[in-house]
C-alpha cells in the first residue's frame, strides 16, 4: 500500500505556544488510521496542521504532492476534515448542508449522492428542510459525516467524533466509518479519546504526547501493549 | 379614505426603496460584521453612471439601467478587495471609518466628476395614475415597488438556489467551517459586496426620479434604510425588507396625518425609531435576539 | 526618566509662546485661520476623549458643536448676554446634553453607537429648522446686529492690547484650546482616564475591577460634549452667523478625520489633526478647483491612514522618538 498522505516533521503553533514538535506519520491509501493521546497532546492540531487551519511547518505530502495553502486547498485537495464538535452548518438546513459539501465538485451527480447518504443516514430524507442547528448532537455529527461525504474525498478526517454523544450512536457512527472503508475502500484518519472503539476500527494508530508521536503501531500491536494498556485503556 | 390608501401605496413605493437599500447593508453585515457607511454613496454613483449613459451616451433607460448594475456590482467587488479587505480581520472600528472615507471620496468624486449641480432625472414608468378601486396609484409608485421586489426575489432566489449563493451564506454564517468544504471565503464576501453594491444602485436609481439628481440625495434614504434594517433586525434579509416597508409607509402617515411631523421630522422619526428599537429589542422585529459579546 | 515631565512641560511652553505671538507674524486672513485651527483642536480634544480614551465612537459630534453654537447664538441674540459670557453656558447646556445622550448610547455596543450618532448628525439640521420658533429655523441666527455683544465694531482693549475682530476670536479659542488641552491631559492621567481606557481596552476586565461601564460612559459622554460645545460656542462668535448647514453631517465626519490623523487616543498629535482640517481643504484646491476636491482628499487621506498609520501623527512622534531614543541608548564606542 502507497501513503495517501505523509507527514514528516511537522510543527505547528499557536502564538508562542508549540502545540507540534515534529510529527511523522503516514495513512496508507485504503486505510483507518487512529491518532490518539491525552488532551491537549496535539491531536486536534494534527489534522488542522493537515488541512491548513494552522501556521505549519515540515512536509506534509497528500497523493504525492506536497501540501500547501489554507483549508481551501486542502478541500480542493480531495481531503474531507470534519471538525471537533460537529462542524455542520448551523443556520443551513440538512439538505444545504449536503449541497455545500458537494462544493468543489463540478457536477451533476450531487442529487443522486444526497439519495445515496440516504442509505447510510435513513432520517435525512424526511429532515432535509430542518434547520441543522435544531437536530440533536448525534445526527448534527452524522451530517457532518455526511456532508464530508458529498466532497467525494480521498481522505476523511474525523476529529473526535464520539465526544458528547451516547455510546449507542457512537458505535453506529463508527460502523458507518468501517463499512465505507471497506466497501469503497475510503481513507480515514481519525482522532478519538476513546481508544478502545478507535483500535477497533483502525488498522494502525499513532499514540501522541506533548507533540510528538510516542508510539506507533498497528491497532493488534497497540491493544497488546502494555503501556498503552495502563495508560490510555485502563485495563 | 381614498386619501388613505394612496397614502400608503405611495409609503410602500419609497418603502420598497428603503428596503432595498437596507438589504444591502444587512448583505455586509451578515456577511462581514460591518456597517458600509458609504452604501448610500455607492447607490448614488451608480445612479449617476446611468444617468451619464442615457443623456451622453444614448443609451435608453432600461440598458442604462442594467450596465449601471453590472458596473456597480464590479466596483463593488473593487471596492472589497482594494480597501475593506485589509481590515476586514482588525477591529470593527477601522472598518466603519474605512467606509466612511469612501463615503467622503465618492461624495467627493461625484462632485467632481458630474458637478453638484441638481439635475432631473426622467421617470422609466409613465406619469400617469391607475384606477384601482377609486384609488389613484401612479405607475411610478407601482413600477417602484415592482422593481424591488423582482430584485429582492432575484436574490433571494440567487441565495437560496445557486451554489455561489450557498457558499456565499455558508461564508457569512461560518467562515471556518465554509473553508473546510473548499469555500473562498474572502472571494464569497468581494462577490458579497458587489451584489450589495448592485442592489443599493437599483434602490439609487429608483430614488433619482422623485426627489432629483444630486449628490447628497441617498443620505436621507441611507438613515431610513438603516433604520428599515434596524427595526427589522440587523441581520434578518426578511426583516431588511419588510421594516422598509414599515418604515415606508409609517413615516408617510405620520407626515400627512400628524401636522407636528409634517414633512420635516422623518428624519428624527428615523432616528426616534433607531434609538428606540436598539435600546428596546436591538435584535430587531426578524433578529433572532443573541447572548451580547462583550 | 526624570527629566521627561520637564522636558514635555518646556515644549509644551515653548509651543504655546509661538501660538501667542503667532499673529504678529502673519496676515489677518491667516490669523482668522489660525482661530479655527484652536477651535477644532477644543472639539479634536473632547472627541479624541471619548472615542480614543474611552472608545465610544461618535459619529455625530457636529451635532454637539450645533447645539453649543445655537446656545451661544441664541443667548446673544434673545438675550443680549456678552460673546466670551456665553461659552461657558454653552458648556454646560452642551455637557448636560452629552449626558442625556449618554445615558441610552452608554448600552450601545460599537457599530449601533457608530450608526445611532451618524444618524443624529443627518438628522440634527432638519431637527433644527423644524424648531423654527427657537432657532430661526433654515435663515439661522445672524449675529451681525449686535456688534456691541461682539468684539466686531470697535478693537478690544485688553491688558493694554488693542485686538481686533480676528485678533480677538484668535486669542479666545486659543487660550480656551489650550486650557481645554491641559484639562484633558489632567482627567485622563489621573483615575477617570484609567477608568476610561479600562473600559475602551475590556468592558469585562473594567466591570470585574469595580468600574461602573455606565458611569463612566456617561461621564465620557459628558465631558466630550461640553468640548464640543466649546468648540460650537467659538465657531457661532468667530462666523457670527449659525444656520442649520453650519452644522453639517460632513462636520461630524471631519472631525473624525480629525482624530485619525492625529492617533486616536493620543493628545499629541491633536494640533496636526485640527491643522488638517483647517488647511486641507486650501492644499486639494491645488489638485482641483472642483467642490468636490476637498472630499476626496479627506476620505483618501482618512482611508489610507487606517490602512499603513493607523497611529496617525502620534504614532509618527512615538516611532521617531523611539528612534533617537535607542540612539542615545546605545552610544557608539
Amino acid at each position: 500500500m502507497t501513503a495517501l498522505l505523509e507527514l514528516h516533521a511537522v510543527e505547528a503553533r499557536y502564538g508562542p505556544l508549540q502545540a507540534l514538535r515534529g510529527i511523522t506519520l503516514e495513512v496508507p491509501e485504503g486505510s483507518i488510521v487512529a491518532v490518539l493521546g491525552a488532551n491537549g497532546a496535539g491531536k486536534t492540531t494534527t489534522l488542522r496542521a493537515v488541512s491548513g487551519m494552522v501556521k505549519r511547518d515540515g512536509e506534509i505530502t497528500f497523493a504525492g504532492k506536497p501540501l500547501r495553502g489554507g483549508p481551501e486547498a486542502a478541500a480542493r485537495a480531495g481531503i474531507a476534515h470534519v471538525p471537533e464538535g460537529r462542524g455542520t452548518l448551523t443556520e443551513l438546513s440538512v439538505i444545504e448542508n449536503l449541497r455545500l459539501g458537494a462544493y468543489t465538485r463540478r457536477g451533476r451527480s450531487v442529487r443522486a449522492d444526497i439519495e445515496r447518504m440516504a442509505d447510510y443516514f435513513p432520517w435525512i430524507p424526511e429532515r432535509g428542510d430542518q434547520t441543522a442547528g435544531t437536530l440533536s448532537g448525534g445526527e448534527q455529527q452524522m451530517l457532518a459525516l455526511a456532508r464530508a461525504l458529498m466532497s467525494r474525498p480521498r481522505l476523511l478526517m474525523l476529529d473526535e467524533p464520539s465526544v458528547g454523544l451516547a455510546p449507542l450512536i457512537v458505535r453506529e457512527i463508527f460502523s458507518i466509518i468501517s463499512t465505507l472503508n471497506e466497501q469503497e475502500g475510503l481513507t480515514v484518519l481519525v482522532v478519538e479519546q476513546d481508544v478502545r472503539i478507535a483500535l477497533e476500527v483502525a488498522a494502525t494508530a499513532y499514540v501522541l504526547e506533548v507533540g510528538t508521536v510516542a508510539l506507533s503501531g498497528t491497532s493488534a500491536e497497540l491493544r497488546g501493549d502494555e503501556a498503552v494498556r495502563r495508560s490510555y485503556l485502563g485495563y | 379614505m381614498a386619501a388613505f390608501f394612496q397614502q400608503v401605496v405611495s409609503g410602500l413605493a419609497s418603502g420598497s426603496i428603503y428596503g432595498a437599500l437596507a438589504l444591502s447593508i444587512v448583505l455586509i453585515h451578515r456577511a462581514t460584521g460591518v456597517i458600509n457607511f458609504a452604501q448610500g454613496e455607492m447607490a448614488t454613483f451608480s445612479t449617476y453612471i446611468a444617468w451619464t449613459l442615457v443623456t451622453h451616451h444614448g443609451f435608453s433607460y432600461w440598458p442604462a439601467f442594467v450596465v449601471a448594475l453590472v458596473v456597480s456590482f464590479l466596483g463593488g467587488v473593487g471596492i472589497h478587495e482594494a480597501v475593506i479587505r485589509p481590515v476586514e480581520r482588525g477591529p470593527r472600528i477601522r472598518v466603519v471609518i474605512v467606509t466612511i472615507g469612501l463615503l467622503l471620496v465618492l461624495n467627493g468624486l461625484v462632485t467632481w466628476i458630474w458637478s453638484g449641480e441638481v439635475r432631473a432625472v426622467q421617470s422609466p414608468f409613465p406619469a400617469r395614475t391607475i384606477d384601482v378601486g377609486g384609488v389613484a396609484i401612479s405607475w411610478q409608485d407601482i413600477g417602484t415597488i415592482a422593481v424591488c421586489l423582482l430584485s429582492v426575489l432575484v436574490l433571494g432566489a440567487f441565495f437560496r438556489c445557486t451554489k455561489t449563493g450557498l457558499a456565499m451564506r455558508a461564508a457569512a454564517t461560518n467562515p471556518a467551517e465554509a473553508r473546510l468544504v473548499g469555500v473562498r471565503v474572502s472571494r464569497m464576501l468581494a462577490v458579497g459586496w458587489g451584489l450589495a453594491a448592485a442592489l443599493g444602485a437599483v434602490a439609487g436609481m429608483l430614488t433619482a426620479p422623485s426627489v432629483f439628481l444630486s449628490p447628497n440625495m441617498m443620505l436621507t434614504v441611507l438613515i431610513y434604510a438603516f433604520a428599515a434594517a434596524v427595526l427589522g433586525g440587523i441581520d434578518s434579509p426578511v426583516g431588511a425588507v419588510v421594516g422598509g416597508l414599515l418604515l415606508g409607509v409609517g413615516l408617510n402617515l405620520l407626515g400627512t396625518y400628524v401636522d407636528f411631523v409634517g414633512s420635516d421630522l422623518g428624519l428624527p422619526a428615523a432616528l426616534l425609531v433607531i434609538l428606540v428599537v436598539l435600546l428596546v429589542r436591538p435584535a430587531g422585529l426578524f433578529g433572532k435576539p443573541r447572548v451580547r459579546k462583550v | 526618566m526624570r527629566r521627561e515631565p520637564l522636558r514635555a512641560l518646556a515644549l509644551f511652553a515653548a509651543l504655546a509662546a509661538v501660538v501667542f505671538v503667532l499673529p504678529a507674524f502673519v496676515n489677518d486672513f491667516r490669523a482668522q485661520q489660525f482661530a479655527y485651527v484652536g477651535i477644532y483642536l477644543v472639539a479634536l480634544t473632547g472627541l479624541n476623549i471619548l472615542t480614543g480614551y474611552a472608545g465610544q465612537i461618535s459619529l455625530g459630534h457636529g451635532a454637539f458643536m450645533a447645539i453649543g453654537g445655537y446656545t451661544a447664538s441664541i443667548l446673544m441674540i434673545d438675550h443680549g448676554v456678552r460673546d466670551i459670557a456665553t461659552i461657558p453656558l454653552a458648556i454646560i447646556v452642551t455637557g448636560i446634553a452629552g449626558v442625556l445622550f449618554g445615558l441610552p448610547a452608554a448600552r450601545l455596543s460599537g457599530l449601533y453607537l457608530a450608526l445611532a450618532t451618524f444618524a443624529i448628525a443627518v438628522a440634527a439640521p432638519a431637527t433644527i429648522k423644524r424648531f423654527e420658533g427657537f432657532t430661526g429655523g433654515g435663515t439661522g441666527v445672524n449675529l451681525f446686529g449686535i456688534p456691541e455683544l461682539t468684539a466686531s465694531d470697535a478693537p478690544l482693549q485688553l491688558f493694554g492690547f488693542e485686538l481686533d475682530f480676528n485678533n480677538w476670536i484668535y486669542y479666545l479659542s486659543w487660550t480656551i484650546a489650550i486650557a481645554g488641552y491641559v484639562l484633558a491631559w489632567l482627567i485622563l492621567r489621573g483615575r477617570t482616564g484609567r477608568a476610561f481606557r479600562a473600559v475602551r481596552d475590556s468592558e469585562i476586565a473594567a466591570v470585574s475591577s469595580g468600574i461602573s461601564l455606565t458611569r463612566t460612559k456617561v461621564l465620557a459622554f459628558g465631558i466630550s460634549a461640553a468640548y464640543a460645545g466649546a468648540a460650537g460656542a467659538l465657531f457661532a462668535v468667530a462666523t457670527a452667523f449659525v444656520n442649520p448647514d453650519t452644522f453639517p453631517v460632513t462636520l461630524s465626519i471631519f472631525l473624525l478625520v480629525g482624530i485619525v490623523v492625529s492617533g486616536i487616543g493620543s493628545l499629541q498629535g491633536l494640533v496636526a489633526g485640527a491643522v488638517f482640517i483647517v488647511f486641507m481643504p486650501l492644499w486639494a484646491q491645488t489638485v482641483s478647483k472642483s467642490p468636490g476636491a476637498p472630499f476626496v482628499v479627506y476620505g483618501g487621506v482618512l482611508i489610507v491612514l487606517v490602512l499603513v498609520l493607523p497611529g496617525g501623527v502620534a504614532g509618527l512622534i512615538a516611532s521617531a522618538r523611539r528612534l533617537t531614543r535607542r540612539r542615545q541608548d546605545f552610544p557608539k564606542p
